[in-house]
C-alpha cells in the first residue's frame, strides 16, 4: 500500500469509528436527560426503565469513544508530525479546551452511572446536565480545530517559516460556526433516530413496554427536530462552500467548467476517469446556489489540476449525505401525525423508523467523509499538502491492518454487548418500587 | 514561557502516573488475583477504578496535548522517534478502557467476561510498559527503544503502577481478608519497585554515560533521595495500617520518580534535539495555553472534588 494512503486510511478509519461514539457521546445524555427529567415529573415508571437502560448503554459506549478519541490524539503526532509540527501551536488551544469538556464530561458520566444510589434522585439526573453539555461543547472544540485545516487563519509566513501566531484568532476560522453548527446538530440527528430505530425495531419484535414507545417518542421528537433544522444548516453550509471553498464545492456537485446555467448533477457511477451515468437537473445547481438559473458556479477548471480534490468520493458522499438525511426527514414527517395522536405507529411506519438508524449513520459517515475528501489533496488548505505532512515511519500498511483488525473487534464486541444487555433486560426493576420519584 | 508550561505538563503527568498508574496497577493485580479470595479480588478492583478511570485517564490526554500545543516540534520528534513503544503502549491504553467495560457489563456470559478479563490484565500491564519503555528510549538520547535500559525503565513502570494500586486498594477494600491480600502486595511491590529502580540505574552507570551524568544533576539527586525515603514512609505505615498515610507517601513517591526524570533531563525535553525553550511555541500560544488552563481548572477542581466525595469517603 501506498505510504501516504496507509496513513490516511488508518486515520479514516480511526475517525469514521470514533465518530459514532463520539455523536452518540453528545446526543444519547441529551435523550436520557428527557428521559429521567420526565420521570421525576410525572413518576411514570417507563422513564425510569428508559433511562436507566440507555445509561448502560451509554457507559459502554462513552468507553469505547474515549478510547477510540485517544487513538486520534496520539495518530496526530504518529501519523501527521509534519502537520503538527507547526499547526500545534495554532489549533492546540481548542484541543486544550476539548480537554477540560472532556474531564468534566468523564468526571459526571462517572457520577451518574454508579451514582443511581447514592445521589438522591434530582440531584442524579442533575448530573447528566453537565455531561450534555460538555459532549456538545468537546465536539464543538473538536471541530474547531476542522474547521482550521479547512480555512488556516490566525499567522503569517515569512520564509517559509509560521510567524506572528494569533492562538484565539486561529480557534475561529471563516466557516466555525456553520461547521460547529453542523456537526453539533449532526450529532443529535444521528443520536435520535439511531435510539429510534431501537425502539422500533424492539416494537416489531412484539416488545409493547410502555418503556419503548415512551423511548420511540422522545428520540423521534429529537431526530426530527434536529433533520429539520440541518437541512437549513446544510443548505447555508453549500452556499457558504460555492463562495468561500470552491474546489470542494465543485467537486461535491461535480461541476467541471465554471458556468451559468449550472446543473444539478446527482448520483453516478465511479469510474477510472470521473463519474458515469450521472442524472443532470438543468439550471437548477446555479438556482441553488444564487436563487437565480443564470448565476455562474466556479468549476474545477477553476482550480489547478493539482489541488483538485477527489470527484468522484467527494460527490458520492454528498450525495449519500443529503440522500438520507431527506428520507430521514420524510420519515420524520410522516411520523408527525401519530405521534400528535399519541398513538403508536403502524407497523410500515415502525419499519420506516426502525431504517432510520442505518440511514442516520450513512448521513453521518457521509458528511463527514465530503468535509475530508473534500480537503483533498491538502492536510491544511493551501498551507500544506497531505502527502508532505506524512510521518516517515515506515511500515504503516501493517499498523493501519492491526488497528483496523482492532476496530472490529471492538465494534464487534460492542454491538453484540449492547444487543445482549437488550434481551437480558428485566421487564422491570424490582428496587425501584421501593424508590419513589418525588413528584 | 515555556518553564511554566512544561512544569504544568509535569503535574498533568505525576496526576496520570499516580491515579492513571493506580488503574493501571489494579488491571496487573486484577491479571495476578490468586488464591481462594482471587474473585473479591477482582470485584473489589473493578468497584474501585470503575467510576475514576475515565476521569484519570483524561490526564494522559491533558498531557498530550499540553506537548502538541506548547512544543509541537518535540511532540512530532517523539512521535516520529518512538512511533514503535507509543504504538503500542497506545493499543494498551484501548484495551484496558474497551476489556474493563465489555467484561463488567458481559458479566454474566463467562466465556465472553473472562477472555477480556485476561485482555484487561495484560493491556493493563503493556501500557505502563510501553509508556515506560517510551520515556527510557527517549532518556537514552538516540529513541533507542529496544535497549536494555528503556526496558529496564518499562518494568520499574509496571512495579510502581503495581505499588500504587495495591496501597490505594488498602482503603478501598472492606473485607479484612482482601485487605490483608493487598497489605502483603503493597509490601512486595514496594521490594520489587526498590530493586527494579536500580536495574535501569545500574545499565545506566555501565552503558548510557549521558543518562548518568543527568541523574547526578542536584535536582535529579534530590528527588531521587525524596522517593527512596517515600518508599521507606510507605513501607512503615502500610506496615502500621496507616493506610491514608501510606496514599499519601506512595504519591509522593510516584512525584519524585517523575520529577527525578524531569530534573534528569532539563532543560532538555528531547535529548539531543530540543530544549524546552527551543521546541516552546510562540509566547501568544503558551500564554493561551496557560489562560485556558486557569479557567478549566476552575471547573475541574471542583468537579473532580465531587467524583472523590461521592465515590472515595472512607
Amino acid at each position: 500500500m501506498d505510504h501516504v494512503i496507509a496513513a490516511r486510511a488508518q486515520m479514516g478509519t480511526s475517525l469514521a469509528f470514533h465518530i459514532v461514539f463520539a455523536a452518540l457521546g453528545v446526543g444519547l445524555p441529551l435523550l436520557i436527560c428527557i428521559a429521567e427529567g420526565l420521570w421525576l415529573r410525572t413518576g411514570e415508571r417507563a422513564y425510569y426503565d428508559l433511562a436507566k437502560s440507555w445509561a448502560k448503554g451509554m457507559a459502554i459506549l462513552f468507553a469505547i469513544g474515549a478510547v477510540s478519541g485517544t487513538i486520534l490524539s496520539f495518530e496526530l503526532g504518529l501519523l501527521w508530525p509534519g502537520f503538527m509540527r507547526y499547526a500545534g501551536s495554532l489549533i492546540g488551544l481548542p484541543f486544550s479546551l476539548e480537554g477540560f469538556a472532556f474531564f468534566i464530561e468523564a468526571i459526571f458520566i462517572g457520577i451518574y452511572i454508579y451514582g443511581w444510589d447514592r445521589l438522591s434522585p434530582r440531584a442524579h439526573w442533575l448530573c447528566i446536565v453537565p455531561v450534555m453539555l460538555s459532549g456538545a461543547v468537546s465536539a464543538g472544540f473538536v471541530t474547531l480545530a476542522n474547521a482550521w485545516m479547512q480555512m488556516p487563519t490566525g499567522f503569517r509566513i515569512v520564509d517559509g517559516k509560521v510567524i506572528d501566531v494569533q492562538p484565539l484568532v486561529a480557534m475561529f476560522p471563516k466557516p466555525w460556526a456553520l461547521e460547529v453548527t453542523h456537526a453539533t446538530v449532526g450529532a443529535y440527528v444521528f443520536s435520535g433516530f439511531a435510539l429510534a430505530a431501537v425502539c422500533a425495531s424492539a416494537w416489531l419484535q412484539g416488545n409493547r413496554s410502555p418503556a419503548v414507545s415512551r423511548g420511540l417518542r422522545i428520540a423521534m421528537l429529537v431526530g426530527a427536530l434536529s433533520v429539520a433544522v440541518q437541512i437549513v444548516v446544510g443548505d447555508t453550509i453549500a452556499r457558504f462552500d460555492a463562495a468561500q471553498e470552491p474546489a470542494k464545492f465543485a467537486a461535491m456537485e461535480v461541476v467541471k467548467k465554471t458556468t451559468s446555467d449550472a446543473p444539478l448533477t446527482v448520483g453516478g457511477i465511479p469510474t477510472a476517469d470521473g463519474l458515469c451515468c450521472t442524472i443532470e437537473i438543468p439550471k437548477h445547481l446555479s438556482f441553488l446556489v444564487a436563487f437565480s438559473a443564470s448565476a455562474k458556479v466556479r468549476g474545477l477548471d477553476a482550480i489547478p489540476p493539482a489541488d483538485r480534490p477527489p470527484v468522484a468520493a467527494t460527490h458520492l458522499s454528498f450525495d449519500a449525505m443529503v440522500g438520507s438525511a431527506t428520507l430521514l426527514f420524510i420519515i420524520a414527517l410522516v411520523w408527525v401525525p401519530s405521534a400528535i395522536r399519541r398513538k403508536d405507529p403502524p407497523k410500515w411506519l415502525a419499519l420506516a423508523i426502525a431504517l432510520t438508524g442505518p440511514l442516520a449513520l450513512i448521513a453521518l459517515e457521509a458528511g463527514w467523509f465530503v468535509t475530508e475528501f473534500g480537503r483533498q489533496p491538502w492536510i491544511a488548505v493551501g498551507l500544506q499538502r497531505t502527502s508532505d505532512a506524512v510521518t516517515p515511519a515506515p511500515n504503516l500498511d501493517l499498523a493501519f491492518y492491526g488497528f483496523s483488525a482492532i476496530y472490529v473487534v471492538l465494534g464487534m464486541t460492542c454491538a453484540w454487548l449492547l444487543l445482549h444487555l437488550r434481551r437480558g433486560e428485566p421487564a422491570s426493576d424490582p428496587a425501584i418500587d421501593e424508590r419513589k420519584a418525588p413528584i | 514561557m515555556a518553564l511554566a508550561a512544561a512544569l504544568v505538563g509535569l503535574v498533568a503527568l505525576v496526576i496520570y502516573a499516580v491515579l492513571g498508574g493506580a488503574d493501571f496497577g489494579g488491571g496487573v493485580w486484577d491479571l495476578l488475583a490468586t488464591g481462594p479470595r482471587a474473585g473479591r479480588q477482582r470485584t473489589a478492583i473493578s468497584d474501585a477504578i470503575g467510576p475514576v478511570w475515565e476521569a484519570n485517564h483524561v490526564w494522559l490526554i491533558f498531557a498530550l496535548v499540553l506537548l502538541f500545543t506548547c512544543f509541537p516540534p518535540a511532540f512530532a520528534a517523539i512521535g516520529t522517534g518512538l512511533y514503535v513503544p507509543l504504538s503500542l503502549a497506545l493499543v494498551g491504553v484501548v484495551f484496558r478502557g474497551a476489556a474493563f467495560v465489555f467484561r463488567n457489563y458481559a458479566a454474566d456470559v463467562t466465556a465472553v467476561a473472562s477472555t477480556w478479563t485476561v485482555l484487561f490484565g495484560i493491556s493493563s500491564l503493556a501500557a505502563p510498559f510501553f509508556f515506560g519503555d517510551a520515556i527510557g528510549a527517549l532518556a537514552t538520547g538516540r529513541y533507542a527503544a529496544m535497549s536494555a535500559f528503556a526496558i529496564a525503565v518499562g518494568l520499574f513502570a509496571v512495579a510502581v503502577c503495581a505499588q500504587i494500586a495495591a496501597v490505594f486498594m488498602l482503603r478501598e477494600v472492606r473485607e479484612p481478608g482482601v485487605q490483608q491480600d493487598f497489605r502483603r502486595r503493597a509490601l512486595r511491590a514496594t521490594l520489587a519497585v526498590w530493586i527494579l529502580g536500580l536495574v535501569p540505574c545500574a545499565i545506566a552507570a555501565g552503558y548510557e554515560p549521558s543518562i548518568v551524568r543527568g541523574l547526578l544533576h542536584p535536582l535529579a539527586v534530590t528527588a531521587i533521595a525524596v522517593a527512596l525515603v517515600a518508599g521507606v514512609v510507605t513501607i512503615v505505615c502500610v506496615a502500621r495500617r496507616q493506610d491514608s498515610s501510606a496514599r499519601v507517601a506512595v504519591g509522593v513517591e510516584a512525584a519524585a520518580i517523575l520529577a527525578g526524570w524531569f530534573g534528569a533531563q532539563a532543560p532538555e525535553l528531547v535529548p539531543n534535539q530540543y530544549t524546552f525553550a527551543s521546541a516552546a511555541s510562540p509566547d501568544a500560544t503558551i500564554a493561551a495555553f496557560l489562560v485556558a488552563t486557569a479557567v478549566g481548572a476552575m471547573v475541574l477542581v471542583p468537579s473532580l472534588l465531587l467524583l472523590f466525595r461521592v465515590f472515595k469517603r472512607a
